[in-house]
């Protein structure tokens, strides 16, 4: 099929528009963070810092304990990450596997959590991790984000699974394989780059994760990433720009990098889960 | 009768599936559907935090508080609003750039690189970044407008008209990336031959669109919709970052409100009795949603 040169250039017009849009925000964000305080009270602000400085970057970490919240975040993120694809893949495996009543059920779970309003949810758990003192821990955090980034694991992993074909299995058993054995030298070696990445994931949604963050921990030595940089923007909602912005773009960068490795397979897996269920 | 039904794969799940089921079972069900049945009980109760009498049950009392709350119906009607702003302009510009990157442009992989951006970023940091480009005097959205000869530019996040539309703008940019590559992926599931089948029976573009597009991928778009929709309505810290709610409540999302009278005022039985009405009225829209979905399914088949 041709294209009209006026459709063309409408088209290129389009994408223009589009990356600027998408480029904006973020290359402000990563200009602000390299200006002088004295450029950033400029009343005519540039795009480029005259004076690029990494002033912002110490200032962020005198003021907030950012490395303590860096490692809260990993801990928080990791162990949620692993947690969750230990305990999902078994259960995305039989559910891909077999249509039972309890897989049916799982998959209803999987699209109704997705439409809880968390409120409703973080109550009962506030009093009940309270009652087990696991407020203000990470490790009741992590509990809480191996919960909520299973349906999306599941989701991730039984696309995978149906994407290994039953036949190797069966060819497997045909020639004397244990089930242990077969799922074990078999199925696991093909499923393993849909559980990398599924982890990447899980570890990206707890990494950016606000909400439960925010309820579940109280002291500043105990809260991730996300909860010490609203600490920034004052009662009244005046920041410190240049620090805010240095500590918002450390505070991504790990994500991004993640996201960037796995991005085709997330979005393989999710359709894989979208489109054959 | 069994020797003969049961495959090896069928065995191979049979006896282990509940061993490899379990791990997984028992926290969904003691910390995602137990405190949901939990929070839909506490909306029946007086329960609030730091309280030394006695949880009692009152009833329907915090629903009827709720019918004539002010604040919270206008956080609702805040929360639609929103949703709606955020999940149409979205769904429509994705459409829009999916269509586009699924034509052999250049620069299309620079798009796909940046669209990571906004979909890797927590929150938190969106709405921080947005704060600084939104900054009345050092942020270069007003600095932009004012090289641009278009005035001095505002105070966009406490203006009272500008708040909402400021934050939905947000909105729109954070969910947009997700939307495109899923319809995208949508796009590339389309067989070619269709599309050159059609126009040379000499369908134009927009009936090649109607006919061949459309029908590909509108169970994605209408699943990514749905779900655009509620995670909209339920959204919390990217306007919390934002605006906190202001100015004068008129960003103030349900969310927003539900914490607020959870966390801050301690009222646990009001606030989860607030999350109960999200959940109806998300569940009404959703059976909508699924409604059409089947009748329009049904006509074509």
């Amino acid at each position: 099929m041709r294209t009209s040169r006026a459709a063309r250039v409408g088209q290129y017009a389009a994408l223009l528009a589009y990356l600027v849009f998408l480029a904006f925000p973020f290359l402000w964000l990563i200009s602000t963070a390299f200006k002088p305080a004295r450029e950033l009270g400029s009343l005519h602000p540039t795009w480029i810092p005259e004076n690029p400085t990494l002033a912002n970057f110490r200032q962020a970490f005198d003021e907030q304990p950012l490395w303590d919240a860096a490692l809260n975040s990993l801990v928080a993120a990791l162990g949620a990450a692993v947690v969750a694809v230990l305990i999902a893949t078994p259960m995305a495996y039989v559910m891909a596997r077999r249509r039972t009543t309890l897989s049916r059920m799982a998959t209803g779970w999987v699209v109704v959590s997705q439409a809880f309003p968390f409120v409703l949810v973080i109550i009962p758990l506030f009093l009940v991790l309270k009652n087990l003192r696991l407020i203000n821990s990470v490790p009741g955090l992590i509990m809480v984000y191996v919960v909520w980034a299973l349906p999306f694991a599941l989701w991730m992993l039984v696309g995978y699974v149906r994407a290994v074909p039953a036949e190797l299995e069966e060819a497997a058993a045909v020639d004397g394989a244990g089930k242990v054995r077969t799922l074990v030298s078999v199925t696991a070696p093909l499923l393993a780059p849909g559980i990398v990445a599924t982890a990447l994931f899980a570890f990206i949604t707890a990494w950016n994760e606000f909400f439960f963050a925010l309820v579940l921990l109280k002291t500043p030595e105990k809260q991730t990433l996300p909860v010490v940089l609203t600490h920034f923007i004052g009662a009244e909602g005046v920041a410190d720009l240049g620090p805010l912005a240095a500590a918002a773009f450390l505070a991504t960068l790990p994500s991004l990098v993640v996201f960037a490795i796995i991005q085709k397979r997330i979005t393989g897996g999710m359709l894989a889960g979208a489109v054959k269920s | 009768m069994t020797l003969v039904t049961a495959t090896p794969r069928r065995r191979l799940v049979d006896h282990g599936a509940w061993f490899l089921v379990l791990p997984a079972l028992i926290p969904i069900l003691v910390l995602s559907v137990g405190p949901l049945l939990y929070g839909i009980a506490l909306a029946f109760t007086d329960a609030q935090s730091g309280r030394t009498e006695p949880t009692q049950w009152i009833g329907t009392l915090n629903f009827r508080d709720l019918l004539h709350d002010t604040l919270f119906w206008d956080s609702f009607r805040i929360g639609l609003l929103w949703a709606v702003g955020v999940t149409v302009p979205q769904f429509l510009l994705a459409l829009g750039l999916a269509l586009l990157l699924n034509q052999r442009l250049r620069l299309r992989w620079l798009a796909r690189a940046l669209a990571i951006v906004p979909w890797a970023m927590p929150e938190v940091v969106v709405g921080i970044m947005w704060r600084l480009v939104y900054n009345p005097d050092a942020g270069i959205l007003n600095e932009t407008i004012r090289d641009l000869g278009l005035g001095d530019g505002r105070d966009w996040l406490s203006g009272l008209a500008t708040a909402l539309p400021a934050v939905v703008v947000v909105g729109v940019w954070a969910g947009m990336p997700q939307t495109t590559v899923a319809l995208l992926a949508g796009l590339q599931n389309t067989p070619r031959e269709l599309h050159e089948a059609a126009a040379m029976d000499g369908a134009g573009a927009w009936r090649r669109f109607r006919t061949v597009t459309w029908p590909a991928i509108r169970p994605i778009a209408l699943a990514i919709t749905a779900l655009n929709f509620i995670w909209n309505f339920n959204s919390f810290a990217l306007v919390y970052v934002l605006t906190n709610g202001g100015p004068g409540g008129r960003t103030r999302l349900p969310m927003l409100f539900a914490y607020e009278e959870a966390f801050r005022y301690g009222q646990f039985g009001y606030a989860a009795a607030m999350g109960c009405a999200m959940v109806a009225v998300i569940s009404i829209i959703l059976a909508f949603h699924l409604a059409g979905r089947l009748r329009r399914g049904g006509d074509e088949t």
